[in-house]
């Protein structure tokens, strides 16, 4: 399995640099590693939002909410999402959150 | 201009290179290793995934670990060789199809150049036959008496871990689309092959994570994405809440109902991703619209099966959770979704692993009193011969100009068009539910359809190249048609098309957009009471 250093940290990520052991490892510290490989200049109370977001619904649901659904809790429509989060909800903003990505028919 | 002697001719075409690329193999085919690199493979199966499968009733996939295509060892177990070599035995003994298969290829080369991978990629090894060879060598060496005399000179070789990695790699670049066979003069089922090949991999813990992980989510949510019952709920609720703002009306779906007289099953994507949505959206217009006594489950919440993907005894398990819930609600039959692999395993497996089915009913349509006499021993059936029927005894009120914005052109999915002749049912439909819709040439449609270029499996992110290579001649087809006529909207009932023909018209015809049937249906439906906002691009519209 591979992992990443940041600031000293390491992390064990899958192959595409999700959190391995999902949010178990998260932390502020992954948060500012996703927002430098995202080339994100600065962290703003939107990518909290986001953020938060995502948590919330994988804790009750064990699954990534589709994007719908995190642009009605947000209040973000998707444009917004990938301006705050360039690679998009899932490969973006899912990785920062820690949660995995999502599988299947996708 | 001057022709050179024939014999000059006769030697440079047995001997020289080829005319259109001016190179020349060197090597026998038998002498060229796989070689895996980034963007040739997909990931291996997860280590825990495989010891959730592995630790199933019924199931079997061994040597759960962490490996990796590009490493030299691939941490099979010691004794791997004996056991593929047993596993082809049992196999042979089990599916006299497959013993056919291995015996009966002349190697004539129809179907040669009809695999859009071969198409795609140039990859002779991906030629059908040749695909074939990869085991059928295999075969001659230890189950022929000619393979056992004459070894190589009668196309035999040695199993070996090389051979192995062969299997691996062209097996994953198969998606079991059975356009092939279309052209095979003996009907040989290349997607047989590959599933076989796919099977013995399994057996010594070779698999990719794409198939397995909604496999093991399958098995254990009851749907490839996950989703668990309050979520496929909250899911549907949130698609109900889109239909009541885009048309005044408030659909009333029912979850779980016992004595409903229909359970619906649609691959799980329909209420999880777009363009998937806009369709799980037409279901439940349409279902409203002629108030059909239906009921979702939470349970039996996927019409796929990625079991279809990795061996026999996944795919029947998986499958099984369909007849189980019909009979629990006690329905009288099933209708099931647009997908494409899942029709292939209705139609073709589930009333023998998994049936009969003797407590439903031969599908009768309550609106119509249409039976449905081809599903008379499956007692399933598809979403668009019920739609089809409805229309033909005018029981839908339709204003086709509400799809006046799409120009749509037909993608028939390799299983429902290849695997259960479901031709005619989507164009009737589309001529009675939008203004503007063309085929697609001939060589590309119906039994000759191409594939997406991404199905059993392989819709997985680090193969994009090989995808968009694969689906290169069905994108083809659809550029010329959008360039002739203007065509903006590929259709299909196929979920797995609506997620990988959306990246693949983004890669090579950016100007078109996938969407499946029965969104155009729904989107067309005249609803009563409704307060229909002005929908530019129908169910897409934002609100």
């Amino acid at each position: 399995m591979a992992t990443i250093e940041h600031n000293g940290k390491s992390y064990n990520v899958d192959e595409d640099g999700f959190l391995a052991n999902g949010m178990d490892e998260w932390d502020d510290n992954w948060v500012d590693y996703v927002k430098t490989v995202e080339g994100i200049s600065e962290l703003t109370d939107e990518h909290q939002k986001v953020i938060d977001a995502l948590q919330e619904y994988y804790k009750k649901n064990g699954i990534a909410p589709m994007v719908r659904i995190l642009s009605k809790t947000t209040g973000f429509p998707l444009k917004r999402i990938y301006e705050l989060f360039p690679s998009g909800p899932g490969k973006g903003a899912c990785k920062m959150a820690g949660l995995p990505k999502p599988t299947g028919c996708v | 201009m001057a022709i050179v002697k024939v014999d000059k001719l006769a030697k440079s075409v047995f001997q020289g290179p080829s005319l259109m690329t001016g190179s020349y193999p060197t090597k026998d085919w038998m002498e060229v290793p796989a070689v895996f690199k980034p963007g040739n493979f997909a990931y291996p199966a997860k280590k825990e995934k495989v010891e959730y499968m592995n630790s199933q009733q019924g199931l079997s996939f061994p040597n759960a670990r962490e490996w990796w295509p590009e490493d030299d060892d691939w941490k099979l177990p010691e004794n791997w060789k004996e056991i593929i070599i047993n596993g082809l035995k049992d196999r042979l003994d089990k599916f006299r199809s497959l013993k056919i298969f291995m015996d009966c290829c002349v190697r004539c080369g129809a179907c040669a150049d009809k695999c859009h991978f071969f198409l795609g990629t140039g990859d002779p090894k991906n030629m059908p036959v040749l695909r074939a060879e990869l085991l059928r060598s295999v075969y001659r060496n230890d189950f022929t008496l000619a393979g056992k005399l004459l070894g190589k000179m009668a196309g035999a070789r040695e199993m070996t871990v090389g051979v192995l990695k062969e299997w691996f790699m062209y097996a994953y670049q198969c998606t079991e689309c059975r356009r092939c066979s279309v052209f095979c003069p003996y009907g040989i089922d290349q997607a047989e092959i590959t599933m076989m090949m796919r099977e013995m991999l399994h057996l010594v813990g070779v698999g990719i994570n794409w198939i397995l992980e909604p496999a093991s989510n399958s098995n254990r949510t009851g749907n490839h994405m996950g989703l668990q019952p309050h979520t496929f709920k909250d899911n549907v609720d949130f698609l109900v809440d889109d239909v009541e703002n885009l048309t005044g009306v408030r659909v009333e779906p029912t979850f779980n109902r016992k004595g409903a007289e229909i359970l619906f099953i649609t691959p799980s994507a329909d209420v999880f991703a777009e363009p998937g949505l806009y369709t799980a959206m037409g279901y439940l217009i349409l279902f409203h619209a002629i108030g059909l006594d239906y009921t979702w489950s939470t349970y039996a919440s996927e019409g796929g099966n990625f079991g279809l993907f990795t061996n026999n005894q996944t795919m029947k398990k998986l499958n099984a959770k369909m007849y189980a819930e019909a009979k629990r609600l006690g329905v009288k039959y099933i209708i099931g979704g647009e997908c494409g692999h899942m029709w292939r395993v209705l139609h073709q497996y589930m009333d023998t692993m998994n049936g009969p089915a003797d407590f439903l009913e031969v599908p009768k349509s309550p609106i119509t009193s249409t039976v449905f006499d081809n599903a008379a021993s499956t007692k399933m059936i598809h979403i668009s011969e019920f739609t089809a029927d409805l229309i033909k005894n005018n029981k839908l009120n339709i204003d086709k100009s509400r799809n006046d914005h799409v120009y749509a052109t037909w993608h028939d999915s390799c299983n429902t068009s290849r695997g259960m002749g479901l031709l005619e049912e989507p164009r009737y439909i589309l001529d009675n539910v939008v203004n503007n819709w063309v085929d697609m040439p001939e060589n590309a449609i119906r039994e000759k359809t191409f594939c997406c270029g991404s199905g059993t499996g392989l819709n997985t992110d680090e193969i994009m190249e090989i995808r968009m290579r694969g689906g290169l001649p069905r994108a083809n087809a659809v550029k010329y048609v959008h360039e002739r006529y203007g065509v903006n909207t590929l259709g299909c009932v196929c979920a797995i098309d609506r997620a990988t023909l959306t990246s693949l018209m983004n890669y090579w015809v950016p100007e078109v957009t996938v969407a499946g049937l029965t969104e155009l249906v729904g989107n067309s439906l005249v609803l009563e009471g409704e307060q229909r906002q002005e929908l530019d691009e129908g169910l897409r519209t934002l609100v």
